[in-house]
């Protein structure tokens, strides 16, 4: 696992696209954080990060949308799965990665923290905390769902397509929910919205039951993705 | 060292390998020929684990391939069709990369400077395999083989793209090879295979239709001589005159020559030799023989007649 983990990291870092990423989010981060904060005479980061999260749906699938379609369109994926690693392992080893690189990112918004620390007043930073945290696992689920979208096709720009139609599909099943006149449709979409989840984290309150809500979903689409790799090799 | 045992692959509707079963005994070099699309390289990576078979089992010294992946998998270095190159990564970062990939325990400096020296390939070791021609990147494919000394190597068409100077080196690298490692070598260059292997197994459309040591399948279509020879004159008048000469068991036309004359071929049976009748049988109808020549059959003949269903005069061959 860590030779896949150190390999996907590498690539990330070699190629353009770990430094594409970060720079289009320092520039909407630096956006937000100027509207948000600087403009708006405060200290609270939460619209920061709100608005951060339409951002990240865009992004993360450009992380994730390689992960699995260029093995398979470049015949690489041979050499992974007749190596004596597991499925588990080899997913495990490249959803990491992405969400290292995604990690990273996070930096950002320390910086802004450390800006309002050092020029205005102490901002609460468990706010900030419990914001990074929320977009962190919200970026995970993402990222898992994009590395399964990835294991699905050969293409890229496929893979990134539907990644973002995934990601922009979750972000509007509130709306959807409510214009939905069937109450036991309603019922479902609200569970498994990220919004409830997501708010609690953008307030700072930090929940047990928010945390697992969100970890299901890596725990979830790492597996199917396991279970898709599997099946490719019986057909 | 490797046991296949009635394998069978479908694709959907498509029987890709029907009952497979071939064995490899350590320290040999088994040759898999087939024609394109006979199912040479699905039987490879069913035997890797890349695939799984519909039903039958491959064990590889004594680990079966679906029980003990891992086991299994630990004990084979695989040079797929198309090496699984990461076109971005140097060669050294990549053998760096298998190295980790399959846990070897060696000393990793010297393996990899040992494999890098095999292969021949210390003087691109720190190059971008993308910028590297192609017999190299096959190189490298062989070395991400060899990494981690598997007692087990198969090698998918190793020497496609290659020049023939490169092939030869390939042919001498895997004879090489066969003196410390199982090697299961695939390919429809049919003289590779006749220069390295100690065995061959020819499969087509899925089915094994023989299953020989190379001296025996060269030997069992030399019942027969061929001459070829290019002759002016009428087209009919020749055949039948050919066929009359005693000792022929089949001519045929083969095509026109540059030159205006026809090309043909003569089969005889055994050791007889036809040349003198022929010459006789040509000077009585007055038409000129320009050229004559044994032309030897080769194991692309055996393979010809084995898969086009000719039966093969040995032991076990002509297996339907």
């Amino acid at each position: 696992m860590s030779a896949i983990y150190k390999r996907e990291l590498n690539a990330y870092f070699t190629s353009p696209i770990a430094y594409v990423v970060y720079a289009v989010a320092a520039l909407f981060g630096g956006m937000f954080f100027m509207g948000c904060v600087l403009i708006a005479d405060t200290t609270d980061m939460t619209y920061v990060f709100l608005n951060m999260t339409s951002v990240v749906i865009i992004l993360i699938p450009v992380l994730t949308m390689r992960l699995f379609s260029e093995e398979k369109n470049k015949k690489t994926e041979q050499g992974l799965l007749t190596a004596p690693v597991n499925l588990f392992q080899i997913v495990m080893g490249k959803f990491l990665a992405a969400v290292t690189v995604y990690a990273i990112m996070m930096v950002l918004f320390i910086i802004y923290g450390i800006i309002i620390n050092a020029f205005f007043v102490t901002p609460s930073w468990i706010t900030i905390l419990s914001n990074i945290l929320g977009l962190l696992l919200f970026g995970m689920a993402l990222i898992s769902i994009g590395t399964f979208v990835s294991s699905l096709t050969e293409s890229q720009i496929v893979a990134a397509i539907i990644s973002i139609g995934a990601g922009l599909l979750i972000s509007y099943l509130d709306t959807l929910a409510s214009s939905i006149g069937v109450e036991f449709i309603q019922t479902i979409l609200s569970a498994i919205s990220f919004t409830t989840p997501y708010q609690n984290f953008a307030v700072g309150i930090i929940k047990l039951s928010d945390i697992v809500f969100f970890l299901s979903v890596p725990v979830l689409f790492n597996f199917l993705t396991v279970r898709v790799l599997e099946r490719r090799r019986w057909n | 060292m490797v046991e296949v045992k009635n394998l069978v692959k479908r694709y959907g509707d498509k029987l890709a390998v029907n009952n497979v079963s071939f064995t490899v005994n350590e320290g040999e070099i088994l040759g898999f020929l087939g024609p394109n699309g006979a199912g040479k390289s699905t039987t490879m990576n069913i035997i890797t684990g890349y695939l799984s078979s519909t039903s039958g089992t491959v064990t590889i010294d004594g680990c079966e391939i679906l029980d003990d992946p891992k086991g299994a998998k630990s004990k084979i270095g695989y040079l797929p069709e198309f090496p699984p190159l990461y076109q971005d990564m140097t060669v050294k970062r990549y053998l760096e990369f298998v190295y980790d990939l399959k846990k070897v325990t060696l000393p990793r400096q010297e393996h990899l400077a040992e494999v890098a020296k095999v292969t021949k390939i210390a003087d691109v070791y720190d190059r971008v395999i993308k910028n590297l021609s192609k017999g190299y990147k096959q190189r490298v494919g062989l070395a991400q083989a060899l990494i981690g000394n598997p007692p087990v190597i198969i090698l998918d068409e190793p020497s496609v793209g290659l020049d023939p100077k490169q092939i030869i080196e390939m042919r001498n690298l895997i004879r090489g090879l066969g003196k410390k490692h199982t090697v299961i070598l695939s390919s429809h260059v049919l003289s590779e295979i006749q220069a390295v292997c100690d065995r061959i197994v020819v499969i087509n459309n899925g089915q094994l239709v023989a299953d020989e040591t190379t001296d025996t399948i060269t030997t069992s279509v030399k019942g027969m001589k061929r001459l070829q020879l290019h002759i002016y004159g009428n087209e009919n008048d020749i055949l039948s005159a050919l066929r009359t000469v005693d000792g022929v068991s089949r001519a045929r036309k083969v095509m026109r020559t540059t030159d205006g004359c026809n090309e043909y071929i003569v089969e005889s049976k055994d050791d007889k030799d036809v040349r003198r009748a022929v010459f006789n049988a040509m000077a009585k109808i007055n038409c000129p023989i320009v050229m004559m020549r044994n032309a030897e059959l080769s194991l692309e003949d055996a393979f010809l007649k084995i898969t086009n269903g000719d039966p093969v005069n040995s032991r076990r061959g002509g297996r339907k």
